[in-house]
């Protein structure tokens, strides 16, 4: 083989390699949100639903504390609080909490609230059936609502975690409206 | 060096059989010499060393007191910013590529590149590349401001208009790299004089292949990352964007996946000349040259997996931040390996004190410390103190200044004999080395003490205490300036000097390769036969 034709062969090869690996870095996308979702990283197992397992027992000897907090992301003119600033809860146990919004932008908004929980290592033990941040929120102009969270705690816990605390981000999510019913099941307009 | 040359080869024409260079000009913009191209790079490079060097003066300016000195936060974040973007895209990376140019085909004994079309391209984006990246500066709206690590949202949701023209400019670096470090790596493979085995390859070249390799591996990473950026900002996707169902998270991932490879890509071609440099000047063989060669692939390897050291403070599950420490802390074997495999070098050595060797001495004493401060931030715990203050700074200067621009500095005293045929003032290059010695440790030193201290970076202002040893950086860097000034008059005088060649083939007494063969300058076109091997 002449070097010529050496040098062309190797080219490509390594060319493809390039390529592979441009299209590599678009992977690593849907591969983040995977391990994340799986290993409950982040809080990213907890934005979609997630349902008991048959014959969870709540675990009465132990109590963990959840804080919930709302922060605003940068200037949405939003009012948005936790109904419950803390309550106590044992693991297996299922509770409903709510969290109000006030649309006070004077026009109509879609939000989305992303959740974060921490300690990290709490993360992927909070689990929940039905949550206002599994989609995006509709608010008229001027609109009040409660928004419902259905969680559990997974007995599996490690039993050093006593305290967790669920934080919320309200995004301004307009632009990015998904195609569905303006006002989602349990949410209570007020 | 352009006037240099082109003298030197009128006085090297009768070693040449074939055609000599173009004249003027068009010699430069179409040159598929290797020669030629290699020159252009560290050419290149050293006019960017200057305005990225001016603009960490401006910096340290600013810091000289606390309160504005200068100039506004807003300017000082786009001088941090470009600082940064010139030093690594513009300086270190262009100046290994350029040495790797120049000495490949004379170090395997080629008569050329592999793909020399394809090489002058690769030069000829860069110019351009940092011409659009610098034009921001004299915009209306700021220059990039984010930090040269660019972080989501700070450069997508809240980045200046000009980010356009800075991933423009990324993906330009970006295609350049790629394109060099093809050529070189398909050069290193299929252009090897017959009998230069893979055992016999000197370890510059080794290590320029494992850089080859690690380029290829990550700078499509780093064009899909400003890519994904430039599609937030204009394409209504949301890839770093929380609102639209994306994670800024994960531009961290994207980044530094790219980011921490990147670091060793500015640093093994220098391990490869400081083996070289250390070999020559004690006049022994290289000690341990097998376990240099593993030692390389094995940072190389290692560096793939250990990104998240980066993002201990994100909020990483404890068993990825434990993962990650533990991985980040083994590339101190391998560099371990190779630390001590110079020492050993020199153990027993006939040491002689130029200038090249000064400067790898200096590297090796202070390219150590900044591995150490290294190991230090690996360290989870540790690191969540150190986070964002100047000890991260004091540690990258620490191996990027004393580490990868030291090792250019010696792989430039060490060839520049062989390149133009002159001695360059044995004198002056000491007193370069001295200066910048004094200058980077005055400079740098005390920066760790800041940052323990808690003195955080990137901000323009500093709480009253930290004044005094504010002073001594700004002192030291100001000298590290003007010493600089002392390499470039060097440098220019070697290329405007109408002298006769006065140097031997051989240069160093104890320098051994393929390279010293060739008469000093060597001619245009050289080993057009193959070299036969020893
Ligand atoms: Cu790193």
């Amino acid at each position: 083989m002449n070097i010529q034709k050496a040098n062309k062969r190797l080219t490509f090869m390594l060319v493809c390699g390039v390529i592979f690996m441009f299209g590599f870095c678009y992977m690593l996308v849907p591969l983040y949100e995977l391990i994340c979702k799986k290993e409950g990283i982040n809080g990213k197992s907890a934005r979609s639903v997630t349902t008991a397992a048959p014959g969870m027992k709540i675990d009465y000897s132990r109590t963990i504390k959840v804080d919930f907090i709302t922060v605003l992301h940068h200037d949405i003119r939003f009012k948005f609080i936790p109904l419950h600033r803390r309550i106590d809860i044992h693991p297996g146990e299922t509770k409903l909490v709510y969290f109000f919004a006030e649309n006070q932008t004077g026009n109509e908004m879609t939000v989305q609230a992303i959740p974060s929980i921490t300690p990290t290592d709490a993360a992927r033990f909070l689990k929940k059936t039905e949550c206002f941040c599994f989609t995006q929120q509709f608010f008229a102009r001027g609109q009040k609502a409660d928004m419902p969270v259905y969680f559990f705690i997974d007995p599996a816990i490690s039993k050093d975690i006593k305290e967790v605390t669920l934080s919320y981000t309200l995004f301004d999510a307009r632009g990015f409206e998904k195609k569905q019913a303006h006002f989602t099941k349990g949410r209570i307009n007020l | 060096m352009t006037e240099a040359i082109i003298h030197t080869h009128a006085a090297a024409d009768h070693f040449d059989a074939h055609h000599g260079p173009e004249k003027g000009f068009k010699r430069w913009l179409f040159t598929t010499n290797h020669k030629d191209i290699g020159t252009l790079y560290l050419l290149f490079s050293l006019v960017m060393l200057f305005i990225g060097g001016l603009m960490a003066l401006v910096i340290r300016a600013e810091l000289f007191e606390p309160g504005k000195v200068l100039i506004d936060p807003e300017f000082f974040n786009q001088m941090t910013t470009m600082h940064g973007l010139i030093m690594v895209f513009g300086v270190i990376m262009p100046a290994m590529a350029g040495l790797a140019n120049w000495m490949i085909p004379l170090m395997i004994g080629a008569p050329d590149m592999a793909l020399p079309r394809l090489n002058n391209w690769s030069f000829w984006l860069l110019p351009f590349a940092f011409c659009l990246l610098m034009s921001t500066l004299i915009m209306s709206g700021p220059a990039p401001d984010f930090g040269w690590t660019f972080y989501a949202p700070l450069s997508t949701t809240y980045g200046p208009k000009s980010t356009d023209f800075f991933i423009f400019s990324v993906h330009m670096m970006g295609a350049s790299s790629i394109m060099a470090a093809l050529n070189i790596v398909v050069t290193i493979f299929n252009m090897r004089a017959p009998g230069m085995t893979w055992g016999k390859l000197p370890l510059f070249v080794w290590s320029w292949l494992v850089t080859g390799f690690l380029l290829l591996a990550v700078m499509p990473v780093l064009a899909g990352c400003v890519t994904m950026m430039l599609m937030d900002r204009h394409f209504h996707t949301s890839f770093f964007n929380a609102a639209g169902g994306g994670d800024p998270l994960l531009f961290q991932h994207v980044f530094w996946f790219f980011g921490h490879p990147e670091v060793y890509i500015l640093i093994l071609p220098g391990f490869g000349i400081i083996s070289e440099v250390v070999s020559t000047f004690s006049r022994k063989r290289l000690f341990g040259y097998k376990f240099m060669v593993a030692a390389t692939v094995l940072i190389a390897f290692i560096g793939l997996i250990v990104w998240m050291h980066h993002m201990f403070t994100t909020g990483a599950p404890i068993t990825a931040q434990l993962y990650f420490m533990y991985a980040t802390m083994l590339v101190a074997i391998p560099t371990g390996i190779k630390i001590f495999n110079w020492l050993a070098t020199l153990f027993k050595g006939s040491i002689t004190f130029e200038t090249p060797m000064l400067f790898a001495l200096g590297f090796l004493v202070m390219f150590t410390i900044g591995g150490f401060s290294g190991v230090m931030l690996s360290l989870v715990p540790a690191d969540y103190q150190y986070r964002d203050s100047y000890f991260v700074v004091a540690h990258f200067h620490y191996v990027l200044v004393s580490g990868s621009l030291f090792a250019i500095f010696a792989a430039i005293y060490y060839w520049l004999p062989k390149w133009t045929g002159r001695m360059y003032s044995e004198r002056l290059g000491q007193i370069h080395f001295w200066l910048s010695v004094i200058g980077m440790n005055l400079a740098f030193l005390p920066m760790h003490f800041l940052g323990l201290a808690g003195m955080p970076r990137r901000i323009p202002d500093y709480p009253l205490q930290f004044t005094d040893f504010n002073q001594l950086c700004t002192i030291g860097a100001f000298i590290f300036g003007m010493a600089q000034l002392v390499f470039l008059y060097i440098i220019l005088k070697e290329c405007v000097s109408h002298t006769k060649p006065d140097v031997s083939n051989q240069v160093w007494e104890g320098a051994k390769g393929l390279e010293w063969t060739l008469p000093s300058p060597p001619p245009y076109h050289t080993f057009e036969t193959a070299p036969i091997v020893p």
